[in-house]
Protein backbone atom coordinates (compact mmCIF):
# COMPACT_ATOMS: atom_id res chain seq x y z
CA UNK A 1 0.00 0.00 0.00
CA UNK A 2 2.74 1.98 1.01
CA UNK A 3 4.67 1.34 -1.77
CA UNK A 4 2.03 2.28 -4.39
CA UNK A 5 1.45 5.82 -2.98
CA UNK A 6 4.87 6.10 -2.99
CA UNK A 7 4.66 5.14 -6.75
CA UNK A 8 1.75 7.73 -6.92
CA UNK A 9 3.95 10.15 -5.50
CA UNK A 10 6.93 10.12 -7.69
CA UNK A 11 4.94 9.41 -10.54
CA UNK A 12 3.04 12.98 -9.70
CA UNK A 13 6.02 14.71 -9.17
CA UNK A 14 7.73 13.61 -11.94
CA UNK A 15 4.76 14.57 -14.27
CA UNK A 16 5.26 18.15 -13.03
CA UNK A 17 8.82 18.50 -13.57
CA UNK A 18 8.33 17.74 -16.72
CA UNK A 19 5.49 20.23 -17.09
CA UNK A 20 7.53 22.82 -15.50
CA UNK A 21 10.23 21.80 -18.07
CA UNK A 22 8.02 22.00 -20.93
CA UNK A 23 6.87 25.74 -20.28
CA UNK A 24 10.36 27.11 -19.51
CA UNK A 25 11.34 24.99 -23.14
CA UNK A 26 8.35 27.18 -24.42
CA UNK A 27 9.68 30.57 -22.58
CA UNK A 28 12.93 29.52 -24.10
CA UNK A 29 11.89 29.17 -27.71
CA UNK A 30 9.64 32.21 -27.62
CA UNK A 31 12.72 33.95 -26.80
CA UNK A 32 14.24 33.30 -30.27
CA UNK A 33 11.16 34.60 -31.92
CA UNK A 34 12.19 38.01 -32.80
CA UNK A 35 15.62 36.66 -33.93
CA UNK A 36 13.55 34.89 -36.73
CA UNK A 37 12.15 37.88 -38.23
CA UNK A 38 15.82 38.26 -39.83
CA UNK A 39 15.76 34.86 -40.70
CA UNK A 40 12.50 33.96 -42.31
CA UNK A 41 14.04 31.05 -44.85
CA UNK A 42 14.34 29.09 -42.25
CA UNK A 43 10.38 29.46 -41.48
CA UNK A 44 9.78 29.06 -44.73
CA UNK A 45 12.02 26.25 -45.17
CA UNK A 46 9.85 24.34 -42.49
CA UNK A 47 6.86 25.70 -43.22
CA UNK A 48 6.87 23.95 -46.15
CA UNK A 49 8.20 20.43 -44.66
CA UNK A 50 5.69 20.43 -42.29
CA UNK A 51 2.40 22.08 -44.00
CA UNK A 52 3.33 21.43 -48.01
CA UNK A 53 4.17 18.33 -47.58
CA UNK A 54 1.05 17.69 -45.24
CA UNK A 55 -1.15 19.20 -48.02
CA UNK A 56 -1.95 16.05 -49.90
CA UNK A 57 -3.31 13.52 -46.73
CA UNK A 58 -5.43 16.91 -45.49
CA UNK A 59 -6.54 17.23 -49.04
CA UNK A 60 -8.04 13.74 -49.09
CA UNK A 61 -9.34 13.31 -46.12
CA UNK A 62 -10.76 16.80 -46.24
CA UNK A 63 -12.31 15.73 -49.52
CA UNK A 64 -14.13 12.31 -48.15
CA UNK A 65 -14.74 13.93 -44.98
CA UNK A 66 -17.07 15.92 -46.27
CA UNK A 67 -18.62 13.72 -48.95
CA UNK A 68 -19.63 11.68 -45.93
CA UNK A 69 -21.06 14.56 -44.23
CA UNK A 70 -22.83 15.00 -46.58
CA UNK A 71 -24.07 11.53 -46.90
CA UNK A 72 -25.15 11.19 -42.96
CA UNK A 73 -26.61 14.52 -43.00
CA UNK A 74 -29.00 14.09 -46.28
CA UNK A 75 -30.60 11.03 -44.39
CA UNK A 76 -31.07 12.82 -41.41
CA UNK A 77 -32.76 16.23 -42.98
CA UNK A 78 -34.79 14.38 -46.17
CA UNK A 79 -37.11 13.03 -42.87
CA UNK A 80 -37.58 16.65 -42.40
CA UNK A 81 -37.70 17.73 -46.18
CA UNK A 82 -34.93 20.11 -45.20
CA UNK A 83 -32.53 19.05 -47.42
CA UNK A 84 -31.41 22.05 -48.87
CA UNK A 85 -30.14 23.41 -45.72
CA UNK A 86 -27.63 20.66 -46.83
CA UNK A 87 -24.95 22.83 -47.61
CA UNK A 88 -25.08 24.61 -44.33
CA UNK A 89 -25.00 21.47 -42.21
CA UNK A 90 -22.06 20.24 -44.14
CA UNK A 91 -19.90 23.64 -43.38
CA UNK A 92 -21.28 24.03 -40.50
CA UNK A 93 -19.84 21.01 -39.41
CA UNK A 94 -16.43 21.35 -40.90
CA UNK A 95 -15.62 24.91 -40.11
CA UNK A 96 -17.08 24.69 -36.61
CA UNK A 97 -15.91 21.31 -35.89
CA UNK A 98 -14.18 18.89 -38.00
CA UNK A 99 -11.72 21.06 -40.00
CA UNK A 100 -9.91 22.18 -36.98
CA UNK A 101 -10.03 18.88 -35.01
CA UNK A 102 -9.47 16.34 -37.91
CA UNK A 103 -6.73 18.51 -39.69
CA UNK A 104 -4.76 18.50 -36.12
CA UNK A 105 -5.27 14.82 -35.49
CA UNK A 106 -3.70 13.99 -38.88
CA UNK A 107 -1.18 16.84 -38.36
CA UNK A 108 0.08 15.26 -35.26
CA UNK A 109 0.66 12.01 -37.02
CA UNK A 110 2.15 12.99 -40.05
CA UNK A 111 4.00 16.43 -39.14
CA UNK A 112 4.18 16.43 -35.27
CA UNK A 113 5.46 12.33 -35.23
CA UNK A 114 8.22 13.86 -37.93
CA UNK A 115 9.55 16.51 -35.72
CA UNK A 116 9.73 14.53 -32.46
CA UNK A 117 11.81 12.17 -34.65
CA UNK A 118 14.39 14.41 -35.77
CA UNK A 119 14.86 16.62 -32.98
CA UNK A 120 15.00 13.28 -31.03
CA UNK A 121 17.77 12.08 -33.49
CA UNK A 122 19.43 15.24 -33.54
CA UNK A 123 19.94 15.24 -29.91
CA UNK A 124 20.92 11.35 -29.78
CA UNK A 125 23.20 11.79 -32.55
CA UNK A 126 25.08 15.25 -30.36
CA UNK A 127 24.63 17.46 -33.32
CA UNK A 128 22.22 19.49 -31.13
CA UNK A 129 25.27 19.33 -28.51
CA UNK A 130 27.60 20.49 -31.31
CA UNK A 131 25.62 23.69 -31.99
CA UNK A 132 25.80 24.58 -27.99
CA UNK A 133 29.17 23.70 -28.58
CA UNK A 134 29.29 26.47 -31.70
CA UNK A 135 27.91 28.84 -29.96
CA UNK A 136 24.44 29.00 -31.45
CA UNK A 137 21.31 28.04 -29.21
CA UNK A 138 19.46 25.21 -30.81
CA UNK A 139 16.65 26.12 -28.88
CA UNK A 140 16.82 29.06 -31.44
CA UNK A 141 18.48 27.59 -34.29
CA UNK A 142 16.44 24.08 -34.14
CA UNK A 143 13.42 24.57 -31.99
CA UNK A 144 11.93 27.85 -32.91
CA UNK A 145 12.13 27.76 -36.72
CA UNK A 146 9.80 24.22 -36.53
CA UNK A 147 7.57 25.79 -33.74
CA UNK A 148 6.48 28.56 -35.58
CA UNK A 149 6.07 26.95 -39.07
CA UNK A 150 3.96 24.10 -37.05
CA UNK A 151 1.86 27.41 -35.88
CA UNK A 152 1.83 28.78 -39.13
CA UNK A 153 0.97 25.99 -41.00
CA UNK A 154 -1.94 24.14 -38.80
CA UNK A 155 -4.78 26.98 -39.12
CA UNK A 156 -3.86 26.89 -42.90
CA UNK A 157 -4.23 22.99 -42.84
CA UNK A 158 -7.70 23.42 -41.12
CA UNK A 159 -8.64 25.98 -43.49
CA UNK A 160 -7.68 24.01 -46.28
CA UNK A 161 -9.90 20.82 -44.93
CA UNK A 162 -12.53 22.92 -44.50
CA UNK A 163 -12.51 23.94 -48.08
CA UNK A 164 -11.81 20.98 -49.98
CA UNK A 165 -14.45 19.45 -47.32
CA UNK A 166 -17.17 21.76 -48.89
CA UNK A 167 -16.30 21.07 -52.20
CA UNK A 168 -17.01 17.24 -51.62
CA UNK A 169 -19.73 17.89 -49.38
CA UNK A 170 -21.32 20.16 -53.18
CA UNK A 171 -20.64 17.28 -55.71
CA UNK A 172 -22.43 14.46 -53.24
CA UNK A 173 -25.41 16.77 -52.83
CA UNK A 174 -25.74 18.18 -56.04
CA UNK A 175 -24.11 15.84 -58.00
CA UNK A 176 -25.47 12.67 -55.95
CA UNK A 177 -28.45 13.44 -53.98
CA UNK A 178 -30.05 15.68 -56.39
CA UNK A 179 -30.46 18.67 -53.92
CA UNK A 180 -30.61 21.93 -55.47
CA UNK A 181 -27.37 24.29 -56.54
CA UNK A 182 -28.60 27.16 -55.62
CA UNK A 183 -30.27 26.49 -52.45
CA UNK A 184 -27.18 24.62 -51.30
CA UNK A 185 -24.62 27.42 -51.83
CA UNK A 186 -27.15 30.20 -50.65
CA UNK A 187 -28.27 28.56 -47.61
CA UNK A 188 -24.73 28.27 -46.61
CA UNK A 189 -23.82 32.23 -47.18
CA UNK A 190 -26.61 33.08 -45.25
CA UNK A 191 -25.97 31.11 -42.21
CA UNK A 192 -22.14 30.48 -41.88
CA UNK A 193 -21.52 33.73 -39.78
CA UNK A 194 -17.43 35.10 -40.50
CA UNK A 195 -17.58 35.78 -36.53
CA UNK A 196 -19.02 33.06 -35.11
CA UNK A 197 -18.54 30.36 -36.77
CA UNK A 198 -15.26 31.00 -39.26
CA UNK A 199 -13.54 33.36 -36.69
CA UNK A 200 -13.49 30.68 -33.92
CA UNK A 201 -12.28 27.70 -36.26
CA UNK A 202 -9.71 29.82 -36.93
CA UNK A 203 -8.74 30.29 -33.14
CA UNK A 204 -9.30 26.71 -32.24
CA UNK A 205 -7.02 25.62 -35.04
CA UNK A 206 -4.48 28.45 -33.98
CA UNK A 207 -4.70 27.19 -30.37
CA UNK A 208 -4.09 23.39 -31.76
CA UNK A 209 -1.74 24.36 -33.94
CA UNK A 210 0.24 25.72 -30.57
CA UNK A 211 -0.38 22.73 -28.46
CA UNK A 212 0.78 20.16 -30.89
CA UNK A 213 3.70 21.64 -32.31
CA UNK A 214 5.23 22.60 -29.03
CA UNK A 215 4.40 19.13 -27.56
CA UNK A 216 6.01 17.67 -30.72
CA UNK A 217 9.32 20.02 -30.80
CA UNK A 218 9.03 19.36 -26.63
CA UNK A 219 9.42 15.35 -26.92
CA UNK A 220 11.89 15.59 -29.43
CA UNK A 221 14.04 17.68 -27.61
CA UNK A 222 13.59 16.01 -23.91
CA UNK A 223 13.82 12.61 -26.13
CA UNK A 224 16.01 9.98 -24.09
CA UNK A 225 18.82 10.25 -26.71
CA UNK A 226 18.88 6.49 -28.00
CA UNK A 227 16.72 4.97 -30.66
CA UNK A 228 14.42 3.70 -27.70
CA UNK A 229 13.81 6.90 -26.33
CA UNK A 230 13.33 8.48 -29.71
CA UNK A 231 10.28 5.67 -30.46
CA UNK A 232 9.00 6.47 -27.67
CA UNK A 233 9.06 10.44 -27.37
CA UNK A 234 7.06 9.59 -31.07
CA UNK A 235 4.84 7.75 -29.77
CA UNK A 236 4.44 10.02 -27.16
CA UNK A 237 3.98 13.39 -29.61
CA UNK A 238 1.26 11.51 -31.50
CA UNK A 239 -0.85 9.99 -27.81
CA UNK A 240 -0.55 13.11 -25.67
CA UNK A 241 -1.36 15.75 -29.17
CA UNK A 242 -4.10 14.08 -30.08
CA UNK A 243 -5.70 13.55 -26.78
CA UNK A 244 -4.60 17.43 -26.28
CA UNK A 245 -6.39 18.74 -29.35
CA UNK A 246 -9.65 16.88 -28.24
CA UNK A 247 -9.77 17.75 -24.66
CA UNK A 248 -8.99 21.42 -25.76
CA UNK A 249 -11.72 21.35 -28.42
CA UNK A 250 -14.22 20.36 -25.62
CA UNK A 251 -12.88 23.25 -23.91
CA UNK A 252 -13.15 25.77 -26.63
CA UNK A 253 -16.41 24.57 -27.68
CA UNK A 254 -17.44 25.20 -24.34
CA UNK A 255 -16.79 28.78 -24.24
CA UNK A 256 -17.57 29.28 -27.66
CA UNK A 257 -21.15 28.05 -28.30
CA UNK A 258 -21.70 26.66 -25.29
CA UNK B 1 42.28 34.89 -6.14
CA UNK B 2 43.65 37.21 -8.82
CA UNK B 3 40.92 39.78 -10.62
CA UNK B 4 39.85 38.97 -13.74
CA UNK B 5 41.70 41.67 -14.68
CA UNK B 6 44.99 40.92 -14.17
CA UNK B 7 44.20 37.03 -15.22
CA UNK B 8 43.61 38.63 -18.92
CA UNK B 9 46.74 40.76 -18.99
CA UNK B 10 48.80 37.68 -17.55
CA UNK B 11 50.25 35.95 -20.75
CA UNK B 12 51.53 32.82 -18.18
CA UNK B 13 48.50 32.36 -16.61
CA UNK B 14 46.69 29.18 -17.81
CA UNK B 15 43.96 29.16 -20.18
CA UNK B 16 42.12 26.69 -18.71
CA UNK B 17 42.82 26.45 -15.16
CA UNK B 18 40.73 23.46 -13.06
CA UNK B 19 40.82 23.35 -9.90
CA UNK B 20 39.72 20.86 -6.98
CA UNK B 21 37.48 19.22 -9.72
CA UNK B 22 34.53 17.01 -8.77
CA UNK B 23 32.03 15.47 -10.77
CA UNK B 24 29.37 12.44 -10.25
CA UNK B 25 27.28 10.59 -12.27
CA UNK B 26 24.96 9.45 -9.87
CA UNK B 27 27.05 8.23 -6.89
CA UNK B 28 29.67 7.29 -8.86
CA UNK B 29 32.83 9.96 -8.82
CA UNK B 30 33.92 10.57 -12.21
CA UNK B 31 36.14 13.20 -11.24
CA UNK B 32 37.51 13.37 -7.50
CA UNK B 33 39.84 16.24 -6.66
CA UNK B 34 41.22 17.15 -9.82
CA UNK B 35 43.42 20.27 -10.54
CA UNK B 36 44.56 20.85 -14.16
CA UNK B 37 46.60 23.83 -16.10
CA UNK B 38 46.12 24.21 -19.76
CA UNK B 39 48.70 26.87 -20.53
CA UNK B 40 47.95 28.85 -23.48
CA UNK B 41 49.91 28.17 -26.98
CA UNK B 42 50.58 24.93 -25.58
CA UNK B 43 49.13 21.89 -27.13
CA UNK B 44 48.14 19.58 -23.89
CA UNK B 45 47.19 16.28 -24.05
CA UNK B 46 44.52 14.42 -21.59
CA UNK B 47 45.18 10.58 -21.51
CA UNK B 48 43.32 7.83 -19.43
CA UNK B 49 42.13 4.38 -20.10
CA UNK B 50 38.78 4.71 -21.98
CA UNK B 51 35.58 5.39 -19.55
CA UNK B 52 37.65 7.27 -17.35
CA UNK B 53 36.00 10.43 -17.93
CA UNK B 54 38.22 12.49 -20.86
CA UNK B 55 35.03 13.41 -23.06
CA UNK B 56 33.12 14.33 -19.62
CA UNK B 57 36.09 16.90 -18.66
CA UNK B 58 35.66 18.54 -22.31
CA UNK B 59 31.86 18.77 -21.83
CA UNK B 60 33.16 20.37 -18.19
CA UNK B 61 35.56 23.10 -19.88
CA UNK B 62 32.91 23.44 -22.51
CA UNK B 63 30.34 24.36 -19.97
CA UNK B 64 27.81 22.04 -20.93
CA UNK B 65 28.00 20.07 -18.04
CA UNK B 66 28.45 21.95 -14.37
CA UNK B 67 31.00 20.71 -11.81
CA UNK B 68 29.95 19.78 -8.22
CA UNK B 69 32.56 21.04 -6.53
CA UNK B 70 35.87 22.87 -7.25
CA UNK B 71 36.05 25.38 -10.54
CA UNK B 72 36.72 25.71 -13.89
CA UNK B 73 38.22 28.89 -15.30
CA UNK B 74 38.60 29.26 -18.58
CA UNK B 75 40.61 32.97 -19.82
CA UNK B 76 39.91 34.12 -16.18
CA UNK B 77 35.85 33.19 -15.91
CA UNK B 78 34.55 30.48 -14.21
CA UNK B 79 32.72 28.76 -16.78
CA UNK B 80 29.59 27.65 -14.40
CA UNK B 81 28.74 31.08 -13.30
CA UNK B 82 28.58 32.48 -16.45
CA UNK B 83 24.98 33.65 -17.94
CA UNK B 84 24.18 31.63 -20.66
CA UNK B 85 24.87 34.89 -22.79
CA UNK B 86 28.60 34.78 -21.74
CA UNK B 87 28.78 31.68 -21.78
CA UNK B 88 28.12 31.69 -25.59
CA UNK B 89 30.25 34.63 -26.15
CA UNK B 90 33.19 32.26 -24.79
CA UNK B 91 32.06 29.48 -26.87
CA UNK B 92 32.81 31.31 -29.96
CA UNK B 93 36.08 31.56 -28.52
CA UNK B 94 36.53 27.76 -28.11
CA UNK B 95 36.23 25.12 -31.01
CA UNK B 96 35.61 21.66 -30.43
CA UNK B 97 35.50 18.07 -32.24
CA UNK B 98 33.30 15.78 -30.65
CA UNK B 99 34.37 12.15 -30.48
CA UNK B 100 31.35 10.68 -33.20
CA UNK B 101 32.03 14.33 -35.65
CA UNK B 102 28.76 15.37 -34.84
CA UNK B 103 27.64 16.56 -38.46
CA UNK B 104 24.79 18.35 -39.12
CA UNK B 105 23.33 15.00 -41.33
CA UNK B 106 20.54 17.84 -43.40
CA UNK B 107 23.24 19.35 -44.72
CA UNK B 108 26.65 18.56 -46.62
CA UNK B 109 29.73 18.55 -46.27
CA UNK B 110 30.50 22.51 -47.65
CA UNK B 111 27.28 23.55 -45.71
CA UNK B 112 28.43 21.72 -42.91
CA UNK B 113 31.88 23.72 -42.29
CA UNK B 114 30.28 26.83 -43.29
CA UNK B 115 27.73 26.69 -40.71
CA UNK B 116 29.26 28.44 -38.08
CA UNK B 117 30.54 31.14 -40.54
CA UNK B 118 26.97 31.93 -41.63
CA UNK B 119 25.68 31.88 -38.06
CA UNK B 120 28.38 34.50 -36.37
CA UNK B 121 29.59 36.83 -39.30
CA UNK B 122 27.85 38.17 -41.67
CA UNK B 123 30.88 37.45 -44.14
CA UNK B 124 30.02 37.49 -48.06
CA UNK B 125 29.17 34.28 -49.90
CA UNK B 126 32.70 34.11 -51.80
CA UNK B 127 34.63 34.78 -48.68
CA UNK B 128 32.83 32.09 -46.99
CA UNK B 129 33.59 30.07 -50.07
CA UNK B 130 36.99 30.53 -50.17
CA UNK B 131 37.47 30.02 -46.19
CA UNK B 132 35.80 26.75 -46.31
CA UNK B 133 37.54 25.15 -49.00
CA UNK B 134 40.80 26.42 -47.11
CA UNK B 135 39.54 24.53 -44.06
CA UNK B 136 38.79 21.50 -46.29
CA UNK B 137 41.73 21.32 -48.32
CA UNK B 138 44.13 21.61 -44.79
CA UNK B 139 42.09 18.23 -43.73
CA UNK B 140 42.40 16.59 -47.25
CA UNK B 141 39.07 16.89 -48.07
CA UNK B 142 37.92 19.63 -50.70
CA UNK B 143 37.19 17.18 -53.36
CA UNK B 144 34.27 15.90 -50.69
CA UNK B 145 32.86 18.85 -50.29
CA UNK B 146 29.18 18.24 -52.42
CA UNK B 147 28.68 14.91 -49.92
CA UNK B 148 26.45 14.17 -47.57
CA UNK B 149 27.57 13.29 -44.17
CA UNK B 150 25.61 9.84 -44.71
CA UNK B 151 28.11 9.44 -47.59
CA UNK B 152 31.27 9.89 -45.51
CA UNK B 153 33.24 6.61 -43.44
CA UNK B 154 33.59 7.50 -39.55
CA UNK B 155 37.15 9.05 -40.19
CA UNK B 156 36.30 11.47 -43.04
CA UNK B 157 33.43 12.60 -41.12
CA UNK B 158 35.76 13.34 -37.69
CA UNK B 159 38.20 15.20 -40.35
CA UNK B 160 35.11 17.64 -41.89
CA UNK B 161 34.48 18.25 -37.90
CA UNK B 162 37.63 18.90 -37.62
CA UNK B 163 37.59 21.24 -40.75
CA UNK B 164 33.95 22.68 -38.73
CA UNK B 165 35.72 23.27 -35.51
CA UNK B 166 38.83 25.21 -36.60
CA UNK B 167 36.05 27.46 -39.06
CA UNK B 168 35.87 30.18 -36.55
CA UNK B 169 39.88 30.23 -35.95
CA UNK B 170 38.79 29.60 -32.75
CA UNK B 171 41.55 30.79 -29.85
CA UNK B 172 41.42 27.46 -27.82
CA UNK B 173 40.38 24.24 -29.44
CA UNK B 174 39.38 20.66 -27.74
CA UNK B 175 39.54 17.70 -30.10
CA UNK B 176 37.83 14.68 -28.36
CA UNK B 177 39.99 11.63 -30.03
CA UNK B 178 40.71 12.89 -33.35
CA UNK B 179 42.88 9.90 -34.45
CA UNK B 180 40.70 7.08 -34.14
CA UNK B 181 39.54 5.38 -37.14
CA UNK B 182 41.97 7.00 -39.28
CA UNK B 183 44.66 5.30 -41.54
CA UNK B 184 48.39 5.32 -40.61
CA UNK B 185 48.96 8.19 -43.49
CA UNK B 186 45.66 10.41 -42.59
CA UNK B 187 46.96 10.26 -38.97
CA UNK B 188 50.36 11.06 -39.36
CA UNK B 189 48.84 13.89 -41.89
CA UNK B 190 46.28 14.80 -38.64
CA UNK B 191 49.70 14.88 -36.20
CA UNK B 192 51.03 17.55 -38.00
CA UNK B 193 47.95 19.63 -38.62
CA UNK B 194 47.18 19.89 -35.31
CA UNK B 195 50.71 20.61 -34.48
CA UNK B 196 50.93 23.22 -37.19
CA UNK B 197 47.25 24.81 -35.91
CA UNK B 198 48.53 24.79 -32.77
CA UNK B 199 52.02 26.82 -33.51
CA UNK B 200 50.91 28.72 -36.45
CA UNK B 201 48.12 30.04 -35.45
CA UNK B 202 48.74 30.20 -31.51
CA UNK B 203 46.44 28.41 -30.73
CA UNK B 204 45.75 26.59 -26.87
CA UNK B 205 44.77 22.86 -27.74
CA UNK B 206 43.64 20.31 -25.78
CA UNK B 207 44.23 16.90 -27.41
CA UNK B 208 41.91 13.81 -25.65
CA UNK B 209 43.56 10.75 -27.17
CA UNK B 210 44.15 6.72 -26.64
CA UNK B 211 46.87 7.10 -29.32
CA UNK B 212 49.73 7.36 -26.83
CA UNK B 213 52.78 7.34 -29.17
CA UNK B 214 51.00 10.11 -31.26
CA UNK B 215 49.42 12.40 -28.76
CA UNK B 216 52.86 12.40 -26.86
CA UNK B 217 55.14 13.34 -29.85
CA UNK B 218 53.15 17.04 -30.20
CA UNK B 219 52.54 17.48 -26.94
CA UNK B 220 53.82 20.12 -25.06
CA UNK B 221 52.58 18.72 -21.63
CA UNK B 222 50.47 15.65 -21.29
CA UNK B 223 48.20 14.56 -18.22
CA UNK B 224 47.22 10.74 -17.29
CA UNK B 225 43.78 10.81 -15.35
CA UNK B 226 42.30 7.59 -13.81
CA UNK B 227 39.96 6.99 -11.67
CA UNK B 228 38.95 10.01 -10.92
CA UNK B 229 42.14 11.51 -10.49
CA UNK B 230 44.98 13.07 -12.27
CA UNK B 231 47.61 9.92 -11.97
CA UNK B 232 50.65 12.18 -13.53
CA UNK B 233 51.40 14.97 -15.47
CA UNK B 234 54.11 16.74 -17.08
CA UNK B 235 55.95 17.39 -20.35
CA UNK B 236 55.73 14.32 -23.12
CA UNK B 237 59.74 13.37 -21.94
CA UNK B 238 58.88 13.07 -18.08
CA UNK B 239 55.16 10.99 -19.03
CA UNK B 240 57.72 8.53 -21.12
CA UNK B 241 60.44 8.15 -18.37
CA UNK B 242 57.69 7.87 -15.52
CA UNK B 243 58.71 6.03 -12.94
CA UNK B 244 54.94 4.50 -11.86
CA UNK B 245 54.14 1.51 -12.79
CA UNK B 246 50.48 2.47 -13.84
CA UNK B 247 51.59 5.15 -16.36
CA UNK B 248 54.16 2.88 -17.44
CA UNK B 249 52.11 -0.20 -18.44
CA UNK B 250 49.57 2.53 -19.92
CA UNK B 251 51.88 4.43 -21.99
CA UNK B 252 53.47 0.91 -23.18
CA UNK B 253 50.10 -0.77 -23.39
CA UNK B 254 51.08 -3.81 -21.57
CA UNK B 255 48.52 -6.10 -20.21
CA UNK B 256 49.71 -7.39 -16.91
CA UNK B 257 49.95 -4.38 -14.59
CA UNK B 258 47.86 -1.87 -12.28
CA UNK B 259 45.53 -0.89 -14.71
CA UNK B 260 42.48 -2.33 -14.89
CA UNK B 261 40.96 -3.12 -18.27
CA UNK B 262 37.49 -4.04 -16.61
CA UNK B 263 34.78 -1.42 -15.50
CA UNK B 264 34.49 -2.58 -11.93
CA UNK B 265 32.56 -5.65 -11.12
CA UNK B 266 31.74 -8.33 -8.97
CA UNK B 267 33.69 -11.52 -9.44
CA UNK B 268 33.02 -13.18 -12.73
CA UNK B 269 32.54 -16.47 -11.06
CA UNK B 270 29.72 -14.98 -8.49
CA UNK B 271 28.41 -13.33 -11.58
CA UNK B 272 27.91 -16.18 -13.71
CA UNK B 273 26.75 -18.47 -11.00
CA UNK B 274 23.66 -15.87 -10.19
CA UNK B 275 22.13 -16.35 -13.46
N1 LIG C 1 24.92 10.44 -19.77
C1 LIG C 1 25.57 9.68 -18.88
N2 LIG C 1 24.90 9.17 -17.82
C2 LIG C 1 25.54 8.42 -16.90
N3 LIG C 1 26.83 8.11 -16.95
C3 LIG C 1 27.55 8.57 -17.98
C4 LIG C 1 26.96 9.37 -18.99
N4 LIG C 1 27.91 9.69 -19.88
C5 LIG C 1 29.04 9.11 -19.45
N5 LIG C 1 28.83 8.44 -18.30
C6 LIG C 1 29.84 7.73 -17.52
O1 LIG C 1 30.90 8.61 -17.31
C7 LIG C 1 32.12 7.93 -17.51
C8 LIG C 1 33.03 8.79 -18.33
O2 LIG C 1 32.52 8.90 -19.63
P1 LIG C 1 33.33 9.59 -20.78
O3 LIG C 1 32.49 9.55 -22.01
O4 LIG C 1 33.77 10.93 -20.31
O5 LIG C 1 34.59 8.64 -20.93
P2 LIG C 1 35.85 8.79 -21.87
O6 LIG C 1 37.03 8.95 -20.99
O7 LIG C 1 35.61 9.85 -22.88
O8 LIG C 1 35.91 7.38 -22.55
P3 LIG C 1 36.35 7.02 -24.06
O9 LIG C 1 37.81 7.12 -24.10
O10 LIG C 1 35.88 5.62 -24.23
O11 LIG C 1 35.66 7.98 -24.96
C9 LIG C 1 31.82 6.60 -18.16
O12 LIG C 1 32.29 5.59 -17.32
C10 LIG C 1 30.34 6.52 -18.28
O13 LIG C 1 29.89 5.34 -17.64
MG1 LIG D 1 35.27 9.92 -24.85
Amino acid sequence: MLDHLQKLGATTLQTLERLGRGHLFLFHVLLGMPALLKRLGLVVYQVYSVGVLSLLIIGVAGLFVGMVLALQGYNTLVDFGAEESLGVVVALTLVRELGPVVASLLFAGRAGSALTAEIGLMKATEQLSAMEMMAIDPLHRVVAPRFLAGVIALPLLAALFSAVGVIGGYFVSVGLLGVDEGAFWSQMQAKVDLFEDIANGVIKSLVFGVVVTWIAVFEGYDAIPTSEGVSRATTRTVVHGSLAVLGLDFVLTALMFG
Amino acid sequence: MPSTNETNNADNMPLVQIRGLRYFRGSRPIFDGVDIDIMRGHLTAIMGPSGTGKTTLLRLIGGQLCPHEGSILVDGEDVAKLSSKQLYQLRKRMGMLFQNGALLTDINVFENVAFPLREHTLLPEAMIRHLVLMKLEAVGLRGANQLMPSELSGGMARRVALARAIALDPMMIMYDEPFTGQDPISKGVLVSLLKNLNDALQLTSVLVSHDVREALSIADYAYVISEGKVVEHGSAEAIRNSRSDWVHQFIHGEKDGPVPFHYAANNLFEDLMQG
